[in-house]
């Protein structure tokens, strides 16, 4: 019980912050999505399914680095024992996995129309679907232990070593590109990103970063609350 | 064999699962003395003997040993519930391996729980008393002074009672230290209790 | 302390020598294996022949897998695990020495086995020596990667296909670099580069691995 002193003070941040978080959320969508859809112009090979780039590419962003706030608080929580930041890290996998599945289908979605097929083993998508087994196998290890603070001391283990092997993915995952696909010829949003391309796109990665803080701040307080829930049921059944 | 080792524990504090087990233990364990836990089931009995078997990690307090240099795990026996025998191993095999890991040898420890006929037997053919009893022999075949004993007593028939007394008793005269947690009476000269769980 | 290791490791071969380390079984799947590809892709021999290497390695990663989950949890179950850390010995040089025997016990045989059995998806001769090679070379790395999802679900009634799902992304660099080897033979550049790749990737498992699996086996000691 004595562990959970600090979510006090997290709440109360949190309740106070939430409303400003979706507003500033709700703003840069506002102005990405003007950005993307109104005033970019559309690309002179694409069209206008260049524009599936706004939510494309933020997504893979954020896909890759809410593994890496993952790992992060996996290795906080390993060397500081805070108690909140396997909370933090469990929370935030499920949201990183959803922008991955967004990134996977979006790009399914940009190159239907340009290559005819619905999915390219090109490096970036193949390391993205690989990113989401990490994701997968990460939240796999929350569901399949009772206990929690075992399921919190295996989950940060395999946090981190899958963060210490992303980038060798990564690399082995290009190399096998290049292996096999010697004319490398497309580039994701074209050869150059002109800047009338490129503040939207800002706005719009901005947006789901702080789509990100939001959501990530009503799961970190669902989780303490069902937390705290279990602990007073199981202190309730201890006693009786 | 062993002389003035003491075992200490200030402020001790156990935790499981978030949840506390006990704080604030204290006690002094000395060469040739033994100490019984008695307490409630779940109270922390087999949670301490883990502790200072090294298995779990002390929440608060210390947990010192005088007069050694090794750390108190390398200096520990630890017999709990399960035995830690492979079935597809004989007697002498089983005992052989943990001689051989931890330095000792299983030349007479065959001898106090009385398995010299069972010894090239292979381990799964034993009956529950005869496995207890190949559990108890490492305490022979490995030398160490520590004696962690989970519930020593269960599944021993009256023979393998008094050989465990026996035993017991020719450690603490050799200057060995023995923390048993138990429901039966051990018969050991010279054994002070320490409750657990009843007052915290 | 060396004592201790010999100890350790002659026990793991004894063990798996008389309850079976699970070389058996991994290579019963091997030859399932060999037997369900051509039903599954038709018998033209050039298609075969292009995928023999691959499908090799990708049998072999498969096979090594399948024998993970139990690579600690006897030890967990019958108490040796408690006992095993409080040797001489550090845990991490005990995670490391079970996934070492494990290595010996089961991907070394397979490594060995499989390149020849290649030959039955007309693999091509020539390739033969680097195919071997880069197997024998990687097994080590499947081995250690595998202790760390062996370790991870050790406790864990049904842990077999979580270490699937655990393991698989960490194989997938094994798996380019050992399969390049043999398909970069057969191009302008020779196989050296993916051998050499291959080989840093099993030095980092061997810190690494032992390092996860002892904590990860600890969450289940305490």
């Amino acid at each position: 019980m004595q562990k959970f002193a600090n979510p006090a003070l997290f709440l109360k941040l949190a309740n106070a912050l939430l409303p400003w978080v979706w507003l500033i959320t709700l703003l840069f969508f506002g102005f990405g999505l003007y950005g993307a859809l109104i005033t970019s112009p559309a690309d002179y090979q694409q069209g206008e399914t260049v524009r599936i780039m706004y939510v494309h590419v933020p997504a893979a962003w954020m896909a890759m680095f809410v593994y890496g706030f993952m790992a992060f608080l996996s290795a906080m929580a390993l060397i500081f024992r805070h108690p909140l930041a396997d909370a933090a890290a469990k929370t935030a996998a499920p949201l990183g996995a959803v922008f991955c599945f967004l990134s996977l289908a979006t790009g399914s979605l940009w190159g239907k129309p340009m290559w005819g097929t619905w999915w390219v083993w090109d490096a970036r998508r193949t390391s993205m679907f690989v990113l989401m087994l990490l994701y997968l196998g990460y939240i796999a290890i929350w569901r399949s232990i009772d206990d929690p603070h075992r399921a919190a001391s295996l989950a940060r283990i395999v946090a981190i070593v899958g963060a210490l092997n992303l980038p060798i993915i990564k690399f082995s995952v290009e190399w096998w590109n290049t292996l096999h696909q010697p004319a490398s010829v497309f580039k994701m949003g074209g050869p150059t990103i002109d800047s009338s391309m490129l503040w939207p796109l800002f706005f719009m990665a901005l947006a789901y970063t702080f789509l990100f803080v939001a959501l990530h701040l009503h799961a970190l307080r669902a989780e303490i609350a069902s937390r705290k829930q279990r602990q007073a049921r199981l202190a309730a059944i201890r006693t009786s | 064999m062993w002389k003035d080792l003491v075992l200490e524990a200030k402020s001790l504090a156990c935790e499981r699962g978030g949840r506390t087990i006990f704080r604030e233990l204290n006690f002094a364990v000395k060469s040739g003395e033994a100490v019984e836990l008695r307490g409630p089931n779940g109270a922390g009995k087999s949670s301490l003997l883990r502790l200072i078997a090294g298995l779990n990690r002390a929440a608060e307090g210390a947990l010192t040993l005088g007069g050694a240099t090794h750390e108190i795990a390398e200096l520990s026996h630890y017999i709990g519930h399960q035995e830690a025998i492979k079935p597809a191993l004989s007697v002498r095999e089983n005992l052989d391996f943990w001689s051989h890991f931890m330095g000792g040898n299983t030349q007479n420890a065959l001898v106090p729980f009385k398995l010299e006929r069972l010894a090239d037997d292979e381990a799964a053919l034993l009956s529950e008393g005869q496995r207890r009893r190949l559990a108890l022999s490492r305490l022979i075949a490995v030398k160490r002074p520590i004696w962690l004993l989970d519930e020593p007593t269960v599944g021993l028939d009256v023979t393998a009672l008094d050989d465990l007394r026996k035993v017991m008793q020719s450690h603490l005269n050799s200057g060995g230290l023995i923390i048993a947690a138990t429901h039966a009476t051990l018969g050991l000269a010279k054994i002070s209790t320490l409750a657990i769980g009843t007052t915290h | 302390m060396g004592q201790s290791l010999k100890a350790l490791l002659a026990r793991e071969v004894l063990l798996a020598r008389k309850q079976g380390g699970g070389l058996g079984a991994a290579l019963s799947f091997l030859l399932a294996v060999i037997v369900l590809v051509p039903l599954a892709v038709g018998p033209d021999l050039a298609l075969l022949s292009r995928l023999a290497a691959g499908l090799m390695w990708l049998a072999l990663l498969l096979a090594v897998l399948l024998t993970a989950d139990r690579m600690f949890q006897q030890d967990l179950d019958d108490g040796s695990l408690d006992l095993l850390t409080m040797g001489a010995l550090p845990f991490e040089l005990i995670t490391l020495t079970k996934a070492i025997a494990h290595w010996l016990m089961v991907s070394l045989p397979l490594a060995l086995i499989a390149p020849p059995l290649a030959l039955m998806m007309n693999l091509d001769v020539a390739s033969l020596p680097v195919l071997w090679l880069s197997m024998i070379t990687g097994s080590l790395a499947l081995s250690l990667l595998a202790s760390i999802g062996g370790a991870i679900t050790a406790g864990l009634r049904r842990g077999g296909l979580l270490v699937s799902i655990l393991i698989l992304p960490l194989y997938v660099p094994v798996l380019i670099f050992g399969v390049s080897a043999t398909t970069l033979m057969m191009g302008p550049q020779t196989a050296t580069p993916s051998l050499l790749i291959l080989l840093a990737i099993t030095l980092l498992s061997l810190v690494v691995a032992p390092l996860a699996s002892a904590a990860a086996l600890r969450t289940y000691l305490r």
